[in-house]
């Protein structure tokens, strides 16, 4: 049933209560909301199978008063599966199936919280509350204040938490020149990577005298070890759809693509389930709210291709063409999705959208460096104790992120460098580490904001392996349209690969460098333009480990096989006798309780050993 | 007007206009490799990007418009140095083996690599290893070669409207594929050969049948007939450096000669029997209320492509077979039994400004008394090779005439070459025999010109004709589309695959893209085919003398038995895919 304004609202009020356990520590204990995390990370180590279990066990045992809600993501995905108490805000993590029973009879029916659940700080203490953890501490949620708070396929929570609030705000109390002014003034920049500010192209769009007009997600979110969007969709997939409306309204667009990979099944899932309850409650179609004001969105499927993340290679896509960029300009903002004029921003930055909105412009630019504003949501992974996604202030130090929030690094290990902007980024070394991170910053020491990916690097990585697996990834993902992207990454990736094999020399490197300063000066898209920037980055900052390599042939972090042996410390050995065991080849030889030694020739540096070794004696 | 400066020079161009157009005309070449004008326009392969004050990128030349002010430079040695480096590159990808492919010295990549002085490749690596197709008759793809400019694909979308080919898997692993991989010959390709001319390279090329044709004149036992279609003779000199259009007919009789062909005739003859046939059949149609529209035969990539597309609308098509194929047939029998020659012995030679021939050859229905209408097919291109290999001098060869009696042929047969010339030679004879009498020189200037669809009413014999002529294959479906739709009430359709028609066949000489963006080749070649209309004894068909003297001793009348036993044909539904 298609709403209007005060029925929207008379939902909002209902539900709000309804709801307000789940933010209210001090709502009397009378009800009990169990959010059960069912973003992708929980859902594979079975969250949705824990929600089965607990739903059977309160009507088994006919208990009253307590929901279990499927919630997106809680950010802190290696302890998945996670699961959050309400009102008390327990923060359960890594629980499995056989815990639900405890969880009711103890917890829910007991009163007493399954202390062996809880998650530990990294000085061994118990903590019971998720704003409690270190790792929520530093964030400041504005992207994601939805996700792991409501239930993404039910608008109606969406609507509780102020949802559809801005929509109503912008048809009926604001002009098109206001909205877009608004977002201008807001300071925010595009999160897709490039950071071009978004009321700027808005206004491009706006200012096109042309009647079709399209909105444009890019939700073809495709770094190594990137998940920030995804998590937003599958989250809070009403946020997407009430910002893409909203620009629609303020560029004068009547339809909205969603460009979404179709490895994402759940966020797919709940964009699907979200547009047709934005539909029935009249808040996509004709005449939204009873206003003059229509605009729907179509979901369009990628189908897993790098390259389609540029702008205009997603606009050839979802016109069903192959996925290639087209030469700028002409701008999507001028000449875009069959030749209209076309506003296409990134799922975080229209997540930013309706807060601007809701809590004004000033609100939003007093978060932030002076360039950049509001937060940045990263995916934290790689050599970090708390792997995960979080969301900070812009100028939140990667220090901050990495030792406060992250953790630090695990296993005692160093920090070598951070690696940001997925394959178009680069690796920022230690000196930098108390960088407030914001577009300009990083790329002044040559990387790159990008999407948001953030890969932590102990000691034990290889720059010029780390190197190589980018240039593999852009390797296999450039599109093959331009000659410097197609067939000079191919032959970048070659020399790399000479390097880490021990065959390289220093000619090589000088080869490298002035093949990756032709590609980024003469490819066609952004892609082939940053592709050599994992090589660049290392180059500067590691260019001892290059020449290593190709002068001594030798790789200390030990991970380049050909140029790597392993040794067994005499001083250290206690002939154990467990390396011999593990070798999977036969290489090792001694007698127990004699040192022992690896015969070269016969190990495939396979590192079995390393792992075996309980007194550190082989490196 | 936008004014700029490109390397120092003011220049002052139409809005909308290119940098690399903007250069050309102030005499600076940028060079490129996947431009190909109106066609392809992409900016691919990065050779022609020039420098703009004030980015920090290179500008794609052959797609950038002009701007008010801006300052250009085209050979910077920063431009230079990443041109070279692409050059470098593609060559790093692509089977050097120039001296012996068959585009050595017409070859784009060539030049440049010669031009830029690349002696060695800087960065050599894994090249990519694919099958070379040459299933079908017609054409040999061998991407070994292929640059990734995607001019073939772009020909086959844009130009064409079949898109039979186009690019699959990605970055290094990218090629050129049809569906499922399979060969040219089993999917909807029509062997119209335009992918060949815009081919820079030699990953697209005829199938070489000079061999074969060799053999055929080194064989004593064997009696060989040499044909020529109306457009090669305008087009065969481009190959020994004379000017685009050209009329070297006397020249390639006597180069023909001299290769060793026992007899040299003109496929205009055999023109002349499919106007005479083609104009019958039309006033049979129209008088006895036939199929209407009637759609003209003579391309074989156009029926190939009618087949596999427009199988409910086949009975439109004339039955009459294309010239060299009506002229083969008339040769094994008529002249084979006149002259007291063996028809197993006589080889019958098409030189063809066309592909589709090839393939058109070998149609099991192309023969009579199991007799092979034809024996071989060779291009423009292949027949220039024959005469260098040969080592004829061919600029100081005497002209000679073709040999008779079948050597003499009608203007309206040399108009067969372009687009509109089936049609107007048609409708010449058409006219004389509803009004049963010469009506004297009629022309009709509304087929005539490059335009891809030409649409008239003309009257003949009192009636109102509706005509449409169209050439590309892309136009033949905004035809066949309003006639399968009934919102089109034409009588008589021309349609001819090339654009322009033969005389720009996919056997033609190749021209560089900068040629092709400069030079309207096909103007020049058309105006030497009309003047020789102009300047014929006989302008219709009806009237060549030696067509009468045929049907006064053999074939006897038009559309009778004997002539559809030797001059027609039938087609059938063709399955798209083969796969």
């Amino acid at each position: 049933m298609k709403k209007t304004i005060d029925e929207i609202e008379k939902i909002r009020w209902e539900r709000r209560s309804d709801l307000d356990l789940r933010v209210n520590r001090n709502t009397p204990n009378t009800q009990r909301h169990i959010l059960v995390c069912n973003g992708t990370g929980c859902t594979s180590s079975k969250s949705p199978k824990i929600m089965e279990k607990l739903e059977q066990l309160i009507k088994e045992k006919n208990i009253e008063n307590v929901r279990v809600i499927k919630t997106g993501c809680f950010g802190l995905c290696s302890k998945g599966p996670i699961l959050i108490v309400r009102p008390e805000d327990t923060f359960y993590s890594l629980v499995k199936i056989e815990d639900c029973d405890e969880i009711i009879n103890s917890h829910i029916l007991g009163g007493q919280i399954v202390q062996r659940l809880l998650t530990k700080d990294l000085n061994g203490n118990i903590v019971n509350k998720l704003d409690e953890l270190p790792f929520y501490k530093k964030q400041k949620r504005i992207v994601l204040k939805n996700c792991g708070l409501i239930n993404p396929e039910d608008i109606e929570e969406y609507i509780a938490f102020d949802g559809y609030k801005a929509l109503i705000k912008v048809l009926s109390s604001m002009s098109r020149d206001e909205v877009v002014e608004e977002v201008s003034k807001s300071g925010l920049r595009g999160r897709g990577g490039a950071g071009f500010p978004t009321g700027k192209k808005w206004s491009f769009v706006k200012a096109e005298e042309e009647n079709q007009k399209y909105v444009v997600c890019n939700a073809d979110e495709g770094d190594p070890g990137a998940f920030m969007d995804r998590s937003v969709l599958e989250g809070d997939p009403h946020t997407i759809i009430e910002a893409m409306t909203i620009a629609g309204y303020a560029i004068g667009a009547n339809q909205g693509y969603i460009y979404v990979r179709a490895e994402y099944p759940i966020a797919v899932k709940r964009l699907e389930i979200a547009i047709k309850q934005a539909r029935d409650y009249g808040l996509l179609g004709q005449n939204i709210l009873n206003t003059e004001f229509s605009f729907d969105i179509d979901i369009r499927l990628g189908a897993g291709a790098f390259v389609c993340g540029e702008e205009t290679a997603l606009l050839e896509s979802i016109e069903g063409k192959r996925g290639q960029p087209r030469l700028k300009p002409p701008y999507p903002a001028h000449s875009g999705l069959w030749g209209k004029p076309t506003l296409i921003n990134n799922v975080e930055t229209y997540a930013n959208i309706t807060q601007i909105i809701l809590n004004g412009s000033e609100w939003y630019s007093s978060i932030g460096t002076e360039t950049s504003k509001g937060t940045k949501v990263f995916a934290l992974g790689g050599n970090v104790n708390n792997v995960g996604l979080v969301e900070v202030p812009m100028g939140t130090t990667l220090r901050e992120i990495i030792y406060d929030i992250g953790g630090g690094i695990p296993n005692g290990r160093e920090f070598k460098a951070a690696q940001t902007g997925g394959p178009s980024g680069g690796c920022i070394p230690k000196q930098y580490l108390d960088t407030q991170i914001d577009y300009e910053s990083l790329k002044a020491i040559g990387s790159m904001m990008g999407s948001g990916g953030l890969i932590v690097m102990d000691d034990t990585k290889c720059m010029v392996n780390i190197a190589k697996f980018y240039l593999e990834f852009t390797v296999s993902e450039s599109c093959g349209k331009c000659t410097p992207c197609r067939i000079g990454t191919k032959r970048m990736l070659e020399i790399l690969e000479k390097i880490c094999d021990g065959r390289g020399n220093e000619h090589d490197i000088e080869k490298l460098k002035v093949l990756a300063d032709s590609i980024v000066k003469s490819s066609v898209c952004g892609l082939g333009q940053t592709a050599p920037n994992p090589v660049l980055s290392t180059m500067k900052y590691f260019m001892d480990e290059y020449e290593e390599h190709v002068k001594d042939h030798k790789c200390k972090a030990k991970e380049c096989k050909n140029l790597t042996q392993i040794e067994i410390d005499p001083e250290k050995c206690k002939g154990c006798d467990l390396c011999k065991k593990s070798c999977p080849v036969q290489a090792i030889s001694g007698e127990i309780r004699e040192i022992h030694t690896i015969d070269q020739n016969k190990c495939i540096k396979c590192r079995t050993c390393l792992q075996a070794c309980p007194f550190k004696a082989i490196h | 007007m936008i004014k700029l400066t490109i390397d120092n020079i003011p220049v002052e161009v139409q809005e909308g206009t290119t940098i690399l157009e903007a250069a050309r005309l102030v005499n600076i070449n940028i060079p490129t490799l996947c431009f190909l004008k109106d066609i392809n326009e992409y900016g691919n392969c990065r050779m022609c990007i020039v420098e703009v004050e004030g980015r920090n990128n290179f500008a794609t030349s052959c797609i950038q418009k002009c701007e008010e002010g801006m300052v250009v430079h085209t050979h910077t040695k920063k431009v230079m140095d990443a041109r070279k480096m692409v050059l470098d590159l593609t060559l790093s990808n692509h089977h050097k083996d120039c001296l012996t492919c068959v585009r050595s010295g017409n070859c784009e990549l060539q030049k440049l690599a010669i031009q830029y002085n690349v002696k060695e490749i800087e960065y050599a690596g894994e090249q990519s290893e694919h099958t070379v197709d040459d299933k079908s008759p017609s054409i040999v793809r061998d991407f070994n070669k292929c640059v990734l400019c995607k001019r073939c694909v772009a020909t086959c979308k844009n130009v064409q409207d079949i898109g039979a080919i186009e690019a699959t898997n990605r970055g290094f692993e990218s090629c050129i594929s049809t569906a499922c991989d399979a060969s040219l010959n089993d999917v909807d390709c029509t062997f119209c050969g335009q992918c060949i001319m815009s081919c820079p390279v030699g990953a697209l090329r005829e199938k070489d049948s000079t061999e074969e044709v060799w053999k055929m004149i080194h064989n004593p036992e064997l009696f060989t007939i040499v044909q020529t279609a109306p457009a090669v003779r305008v087009a065969l000199g481009e190959e020994f450096g004379y000017p685009i259009g050209t009329n070297v007919k006397g020249k390639m009789v006597t180069a023909l000669r001299r290769l060793g062909f026992d007899k040299i005739f003109d496929t205009n003859t055999g023109a002349d029997f499919t106007i005479m046939e083609e104009a019958n059949e039309f006033v049979e149609r129209i008088s006895n209320g036939g199929t209407m529209p009637m759609m003209t035969s003579c391309c074989p990539a156009w029926v190939r492509f009618a087949e596999k597309n427009y199988p409910d609308l086949l009975e439109h098509l004339s039955s009459c077979k294309s010239p060299h194929q009506m002229f083969g047939g008339v040769l094994k029998s008529y002249y084979a039994k006149v002259n007291n020659i063996d028809p197993a012995k006589i080889r019958v030679i098409s030189v063809m400004p066309c592909i589709a021939k090839k393939f058109e050859r070998t149609r099991e229905e192309m023969e009579s008394d199991n007799i092979r209408d034809v024996d071989s097919v060779i291009t423009t291109r292949e027949l220039a090779r024959m005469i260098k290999q040969h080592d004829i001098e061919f600029s100081e060869l005497e002209e000679t005439e073709f040999d008779n009696p079948m050597g003499e042929a009608s203007g309206a047969a040399a108009i067969f070459g372009v687009t509109g010339g089936v049609m107007e030679a048609a409708l010449r004879t058409a006219a004389d025999v509803l009004e049963g009498k010469d009506l004297g020189r009629i022309d009709y200037e509304a087929v005539r010109g490059k335009e891809g669809i030409k649409k008239a009413t003309v009257t003949v014999a009192g009636k109102e004709i509706k005509i449409v002529v169209a050439s590309s294959l892309k136009n033949a479906r905004i035809i066949m589309e309003e006639i399968r739709n009934g919102k089109a009430d034409y009588d008589f359709v021309e349609i001819m695959a090339c654009p322009g028609g033969c005389i720009m066949g996919g056997g033609q000489p190749i021209k560089s893209s900068k040629q092709r963006a400069t030079i309207d080749i096909h103007k020049l070649r058309s105006d030497s085919i009309y003047t020789i209309d102009e300047k014929s004894t006989f302008r219709k068909s009806h009237q060549n003398p030696a067509i009468i003297k045929i049907y006064d001793e053999f074939l006897k009348k038009p559309c009778g038995e004997l002539a559809h036993k030797y001059l027609h044909t039938e087609y059938k539904e063709e399955p798209k895919y083969n796969i």
